[in-house]
């Protein structure tokens, strides 16, 4: 029973990183009906942005909050520079141009800081929190970190001029601009908050994966996983869909599947989803006439 | 004739390869009411689409003395021009408070603000009790209320509206007409109407225009033009 709930409580804490990483996937769709399949390598490259600025010396929440800065700008930088020029292209450049994005992050990642795996510091203790036999310290950290994270945000959008503009500008740009709203900053707005969403999952699963360039290429496949069964253009549905996927995978793997075989579950869920209910939990059915 | 809020010098539009006006001339008075009747295809919802730059456009448009055919969209909102689009527009999965409040996006004296989402509750009555549903879920009519209402809220010195009969029970429509001559009178709104109903337009307006496959072919006071053969033959029916 107690290794059972560990498996549960570690499973909220990775779903805690899918639920992110997931969130990230579907801002960006939701305003351009894009996947951006760079999404992880963005978080990757953030993660060593921190590991640099940690190793430089600067303390652990200082370089936190500087790398979320920095990937802010850095998804506001490639979608004004890179995304914007091919935005009306067909669905297949761009699909081109995000895998493009995925292979010259994650080179120029191996070229800067090599190959080898790094070990990425935790900011959470060692020891168990409270004398708790079935957390570990960093998980219970990386849980708070997500919730305060997703409260942030959904205040963000709910509560802010910017964050309305921001969702009018996703659901009708036309109407958007009819009110003066400016779409195209909107747009890269977008990009730097999901960019800086990804950088936190980067960093909270970075001590548990190890830093190195293809750290996320799995975990953006559990987040694939997460958006599609809560729905790909609800973000509460993304974050649902996270900590489902996060728990099943942990107990699939603890219980019946073996760690080895871990990451098929994602696979098993994208298509499960896929073929039963495409517009997963909450996700709306898009009928079109012909 | 008094001073001129739009003037509008041989403009071409289109789509892609299609021009839908050639040449079109026209002039908006301040503090008048206009409204451009035409068919099917004459292009009327393609003027009020290149008056705030949702499309490309070649000649010359001067709002207020200034040119803004070089400007964007957003920043044409800015100088006091708002759009009601013909299918409203709406932010249908937002609210009706949220679509009230999107409308004085640009607005940053608050307080002004606040107390004119009260006038659109009161020109609107029904906006209110809908406050906090969403958008896509109202009726035509009241959609209509808030796509206008919306617009008010930027406190536009140029109203355009295209078409905001469209699809309304005649009750509705008489209630919106009436509105707009309320805005126009107490608020100083200056209106640009196209619509389908040519009798009503008529009644409502000051000046009208007639636009046939891109170009103005008539113009002047609409007492005189209701007065037009030409126009009681094809718009008014008798």
């Amino acid at each position: 029973m107690e290794t059972f709930i560990h498996q549960v409580v570690a499973g909220i804490a990775t779903g805690g990183v899918y639920a992110s990483l997931a969130l990230a996937l579907v801002m960006i769709y939701q305003s351009t009906h894009h996947i951006n399949f760079a999404q992880g390598e963005i978080a990757m490259f953030a993660t060593y942005m921190a590991w640099t600025l940690i190793n430089a010396g600067v303390a652990y929440w200082l370089a936190f909050i500087c790398t979320l800065l920095l990937s802010f700008s850095l998804g506001v930088l490639i979608q004004r520079i890179i995304i914007r020029p091919v935005e009306n292209a067909p669905v297949l450049n761009i699909v081109v141009v995000f895998i493009g994005l995925l292979v010259i992050l994650n080179s120029i990642a191996g070229w800067i800081f090599t190959y080898t795996i790094k070990a990425f510091p935790s900011p959470f203790p060692k020891e168990p929190p409270f004398g708790l036999y079935f957390i570990s310290s960093h998980e219970l950290g990386s849980i708070c970190v997500t919730m305060v994270l997703l409260l942030l945000l959904y205040s963000f959008f709910k509560f802010t001029p910017l964050g309305l503009a921001m969702r009018a500008a996703a659901q009708n740009p036309d109407s958007s601009r009819l009110v003066g709203i400016r779409v195209g900053w909107m747009l890269a707005l977008g990009w730097g908050l999901a960019a800086a969403i990804g950088s936190v999952a980067g960093m909270m699963i970075a001590p548990v994966v190890f830093l190195e360039p293809n750290m996320m290429s799995g975990i953006l496949l559990y987040a694939f996983a997460a958006a599609l069964v809560g729905g790909i253009d609800s973000p509460g549905g993304a974050v649902l869909g996270g900590f489902i996927v996060g728990i099943l995978e942990n107990i699939l793997g603890a219980y019946v599947i073996g760690t080895e075989l871990k990451l098929s579950v994602a696979l098993v869920l994208i298509i499960v989803v896929l073929t039963i209910k495409p517009a997963g939990l909450f996700g709306k059915v898009i009928v079109s006439r012909v | 004739m008094s001073r001129m809020l739009l003037e509008v010098k041989d403009l071409f539009a289109g789509y892609a390869a299609t021009e839908v006006l050639h040449g079109l001339s026209m002039k908006i008075e301040e503090g008048s009411i206009t409204t451009l009747l035409g068919a099917n295809g004459a292009g009327k919802t393609t003027t009020l689409r290149a008056l705030c730059k949702m499309i490309k456009v070649r000649g010359q448009i001067l709002f207020d003395g200034q040119a803004i055919e070089g400007k964007a969209t957003e920043d044409i909102v800015r100088l006091g021009v708002a759009h009601v689009p013909d299918g409203r527009g709406t932010f249908g999965s937002l609210s009706t408070e949220e679509n009230l409040q999107l409308g004085s996006y640009t607005r940053k004296d608050k307080h002004e603000v606040a107390l004119d989402q009260e006038k659109m509750y009161s020109y609107f009555p029904r906006l209110k009790e809908r406050r906090n549903q969403q958008a896509g879920t109202l009726s035509g009519g009241e959609q209509q209320m808030l796509a206008i209402a919306r617009a008010l809220m930027l406190r536009p010195r140029l109203l355009l509206l295209d078409e905001p009969s469209f699809g309304l029970a005649p009750l509705i429509v008489r209630e919106i007409f009436d509105i707009m001559q309320t805005i126009n009178q107490n608020d100083k709104v200056t209106i640009l109407l196209v619509e389908q109903n040519a009798a009503m337009a008529l009644d409502l307006a000051k000046y009208a225009y007639l636009l046939e496959t891109g170009k103005l072919v008539l113009s002047g006071l609409s007492e005189d033009l209701k007065q037009d053969q030409a126009v009681r033959r094809s718009y008014l029916g008798h």
